[in-house]
């Protein structure tokens, strides 16, 4: 395929995912290598060589169940299946790339809403404090979910241990944090 | 006194400070003072890069541009998640000048990208390992299996530390303890990480067949590097007991707490007393005093030449 081919004609959603990430989908020739070595692959919609497979055909119709599935919220970024890929395909940036995307669509998997919820008062607690306050990311957490007894017998021993930080730490710069937050939500927010 | 770096992270503030608690205590044995990275704050860790890309590098990057403002170049990461962030932040922005100069107006830092991270093995193998051998006042006899988990040694493209699939370099540190380092096949399978609140049952799955098989493989204490790795294994213990259907009591401790018992630093001060899984290693009999063969006296007259 020559450049000026390319030039003259629309970006397939492989060649986007190219653009934006580095990562050569059409590399994958369907070993099987990443979904062997998976941990989650059971519980996934799509193994992770099928998520390959079906962003290499670049039907729009696959690439939409794709954002909609619950594989790429359950992938849990352990880089096993770019480990063992023989032709080094960087799956998980793929992952990361495929939930951005579904977030900033509003096309998550409704049944990922605890995952994606986790997500968010994490980075909450980021946003407000400069770093990760435990106790307030789980009230949050159970805010958002309604998960509220998830864990409560565990607490107390959790306490008496010195595992539960009751005070959170704010740092200095914590207005720097709000800052950064400020520039990088500007174009990616979902906008509820 | 030996200035080293210091990233702790938010999880040795909170759910591991046992963590910090045995890493300060075993490097303070060793004359190293750790230097906190001033101000800084969280890495992002999985939720940021599975949501923001933009952010997932500016977070990191702020850490590494104020370490670099202080002075600081090798920064210790005890905490593998974190090293990991901070390793393939470093290497993304090195490769891509115009996203590092981008990320560097989000953080309105300079970033250079000379700070050199270590994960907490890196660490003792520079400063400490050398060492480690001739301080051992109690050796740590016991059957260990040494989990690395995922962060640490993947991707191995970027982060080039120790073998992908069956690692050693901690290995090789639990002998150096006196400790007795089993082969088994979980070493780098994933505990399930993030998982923990948001999905427990997937979590006491991955997180029990690695106990299951350190276990069947008759270890006595499952050894980590990674506060992630400790709160799935060890807080998580009622949920993969239900998993497996049995008790398993094994517990689960800090690299630097295995060495730090080794050297002679009391289990208070290494925190052994937070883990939600007790730590009640088996008392072994007091081992006769070995009795050094003294090889007998070899004199060995050298031949003048006339």
């Amino acid at each position: 395929m020559s450049a000026s081919h390319e030039s003259h004609h629309p970006l397939t959603l492989s060649g986007e995912l190219r653009l934006e990430t580095g990562v050569i989908i059409n590399k994958c020739y369907q070993c099987g290598k990443c979904s062997a070595g998976c941990p989650v692959a059971e519980e996934m919609d799509y193994p992770p060589s099928l998520v390959m497979r079906m962003l290499q055909t670049d039907d729009p119709k696959h690439y939409e169940k794709l954002l909609r599935s619950m594989s790429i919220w359950l992938c849990v970024s352990c880089e096993m299946c770019l480990t063992r890929c023989p032709m080094e395909i960087d799956i998980p940036t793929i992952m990361d790339n495929l939930r951005q995307k579904s977030y900033k669509a509003k096309k998550t998997n409704p049944q990922a809403k605890k995952i994606i919820a986790f997500h968010k008062s994490f980075l909450d607690s980021i946003n407000i404090t400069g770093r990760l306050y435990e106790m307030g990311l789980i009230v949050d957490y159970k805010m958002r979910t309604g998960a509220m007894m998830q864990d409560v017998l565990i607490a107390p021993k959790m306490f008496v241990k010195g595992k539960l930080n009751p005070v959170p730490e704010f740092i200095k710069g914590r207005k720097k944090i709000a800052a950064i937050f400020n520039r990088v939500q500007k174009d990616n927010k979902e906008g509820k | 006194m030996i200035k080293v770096g210091f990233y702790p992270g938010c999880s040795m503030k909170g759910g591991a400070q046992e963590y910090q608690e045995s890493v300060t205590a075993l490097a303070k044995v060793f004359d190293i003072e750790l230097v906190e990275v001033p101000d800084w704050n969280c890495c992002g860790a999985t939720a940021a890069h599975n949501m923001n890309k933009e952010l997932s590098l500016s977070l990191p990057a702020r850490i590494m541009a104020l370490a670099e403002k202080e002075g600081i170049t090798d920064i210790v990461v005890p905490c593998a998640a974190c090293y990991n962030r901070l390793s393939l932040v470093k290497h993304e922005l090195a490769e891509d000048p115009s996203l590092s100069s981008k990320v560097a107006s989000i953080i309105d830092l300079k970033y250079e990208g000379t700070s050199n991270i270590m994960n907490i093995i890196q660490f003792i193998d520079k400063y400490i390992a050398d060492k480690l051998e001739e301080k051992v006042v109690k050796p740590f006899d016991y059957k260990s299996a040494c989990y690395y988990g995922c962060l640490l040694v993947r991707p191995h493209s970027i982060l080039k530390f120790d073998r992908v699939e069956d690692p050693q370099s901690m290995d090789v540190l639990v002998k150096k303890a006196g400790g007795n380092a089993i082969d088994w096949a979980f070493k780098t399978e994933c505990c399930g990480a993030g998982m923990s609140v948001s999905r427990t049952d997937t979590v006491a799955r991955l997180s029990g067949n690695i106990l299951k098989d350190a276990v069947d493989r008759e270890a006595e204490v499952v050894v980590v590097a990674c506060p992630m790795c400790h709160s799935n294994l060890d807080m998580r213990r009622p949920e993969i007991n239900k998993f497996l259907e049995k008790k398993i009591d094994v517990p689960v401790m800090y690299i630097s707490q295995v060495l730090g018992l080794a050297v002679g630093i009391d289990a208070k001060t290494l925190g052994l007393n937070r883990h939600m899984t007790a730590v009640n290693l088996p008392v072994r009999p007091a081992k006769e005093p070995a009795v050094a063969a003294v090889p007998e006296k070899v004199v060995i007259t050298q031949k003048t030449e006339a």
